[in-house]
Parts: structure tokens; sequence; C-alpha cells
């Protein structure tokens, strides 16, 4: 999984690819960074990513039930449309924020 | 006559043949002509039913998981089976948000992505069995009329 740490937000570069196969893999390295760091705030770079189904919003839900224990955030940026509609379908915009970075 | 054909796949229960299956599915629903746009739904709706094979049908354990997509027309059927363990209740199972593994930080999403990707969807599963899901799609229904005008 590609990461960065800035203090305590973790930004995770998704893959291609967001299917149960690449799924576990960022869950599980995701889940120590987030121990090892004190992530507080989560950004999901969609940057690279043109396909993801249910098992990219268990990935999101999964590690937003972990910080929003401590009143923390979870936010899409570089989402293409076909992820936007993958996050809209599936309600996890009600606790994720999309980033529009071309809006005016 | 009707246009068809037919194609089918079998490969092991592994998580890296999601990948391949959606592969595999996508470049038969060529010939049809598809938009982007309805690649990536029944590339959503296959890499669903497969995985749930994988880990629910199977809980990942290696068996085979099987798939058939026929072409009738502009008609697009897929079926993905295991024989698995089946569901209990396929109703209750259907309901968004439902899953029998939240631990594993299932979504519950599956099938409501097929519903909402696909026209329809049909579940046949039987306890100690298996499960059997039969998805169709019409596929180019917005180019109709474009079509016949440029012909
Ligand atoms: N092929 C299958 N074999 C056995 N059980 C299944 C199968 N597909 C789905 N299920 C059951 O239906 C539930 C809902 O599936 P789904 O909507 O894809 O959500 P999820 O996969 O996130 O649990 C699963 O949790 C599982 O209990
Ligand atoms: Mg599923």
């Amino acid at each position: 999984m590609k990461y960065q740490v800035q203090e305590n937000c973790l930004t995770i570069y998704l893959p291609r690819e967001v299917d149960h196969h690449n799924a576990e893999e960022i869950r599980r390295e995701a889940d120590a960074v987030i121990d090892r760091n004190h992530i507080k705030y989560i950004i999901f770079d969609f940057e690279k990513t043109d396909f993801m189904d249910s098992s990219g919003i268990g990935v999101i839900m999964g590690r937003y039930k972990t910080i929003c224990l401590i009143g923390g955030e979870v936010w899409a940026v570089h989402a293409n449309a076909r992820i936007k509609k993958i996050l809209t379908l599936s309600g996890v915009t009600k606790i994720m924020q999309i980033y529009e970075e071309d809006a005016v | 006559m009707k246009n068809t054909n037919e194609m089918e796949i079998r490969f092991e229960s592994r998580s890296a043949n999601e990948g391949f299956a959606r592969v595999a599915v996508a470049s038969f629903l060529t010939q049809l002509n598809p938009t982007v746009e309805e690649v990536a739904d029944v590339k959503t709706a296959v890499s669903e039913a497969v995985t749930n094979a994988i880990i629910h049908g199977y809980e990942n354990e290696i068996h085979k998981v099987h798939i058939r997509c026929r072409i009738e027309d502009n008609v697009f059927t897929v079926e993905v089976c295991d024989k698995g363990k089946g569901i209990e209740n396929v109703e209750e199972a259907m309901q968004p948000m439902f899953t029998t593994k939240p631990e594993q930080d299932r979504s519950g999403m599956g099938f409501a992505f097929m519903e909402a990707f696909m026209d329809s969807l049909e579940v046949e599963s039987e306890p100690g069995k298996g499960t059997k899901v039969r998805m169709k799609k019409a596929i180019g229904k917005g180019r109709e009329i474009w079509t016949t005008r440029s012909l």
C-alpha cells in the first residue's frame, strides 16, 4: 500500500483496482499505520483508481469506524465520475466528504 | 434469426481471479459494442458475484467458480455459480447493508450494486448445495435511434 503520514493525517494512494483481492492488504497495512501514528484524518486518494466495488466501500467504512471514536474524518480526493457514482450509491458519502479540486 | 453467442469459464476461488473474471466477461461483452459505462456496470456486478462465491460460498477454501455468459440480440446474461454453503434466507441476504461477515469489513452492498448496475437480478440458492446468481442487461439501449438513422 502506498501512503503518506503528515502529523495525524494519513493519505492512502489507492491502487488502479480496489476489489476484495487488493482490499485485504490496504485494510491490514492501514490499520497498522493508524495505530502507530495516532491518525485522526484519512484521505483516500483515487488518482490512479478506475475500478472499485463494494469491498472498497467496506475498507472506507471500517477505517471510519476506527477513527470516528476520536472525532476523526475520512475524505476522498481525485475521484473520477465512476468512483463518485459508486461512493454515492453506497451511501458512504453520508460519512465521507468528497473533495472537489476543480470547484471554482 | 436471433444473434446469439455463449461462453463459459471455470476457475479456482482465489481472490486473484476476481480481476481475471471481470476482464474475461468484459472482453466477451465487447461484441455488443457497449459504452464505457455499460462495461463498468457489468464489471462491477461480476466482481460482486465472484467475490461472494469466494468469501461467502466457499469461505476461502479453494473450489471452482463457474461463469456462463450468453448474448441474445442486445441482451447480455451472466450467471455466476458456486457449489458452496448456500444462503439460508435469500430475501434477507439481498437487503442493502446486510452482511454475515461484518468482522471482515464487508459493507453488505454487493447485491445492491448488482441490482443497481444490471437490469435484472435473480438468486437461486440452497443451503449446503450452492448459489447461482443470474443477471441481465440490455446493451446499447440509448443508441437505438441513432443506429437506425445512420444505416
Ligand atoms: N455465493 C454466496 N454463498 C453464500 N452466501 C452468500 C453468497 N452471496 C451472498 N451471500 C450472503 O449474502 C450476504 C450479502 O451479500 P452482499 O450483499 O454481497 O454483502 P457482503 O458481501 O458485503 O456481505 C453475505 O453476507 C452472505 O451472507
Ligand atoms: Mg458481497
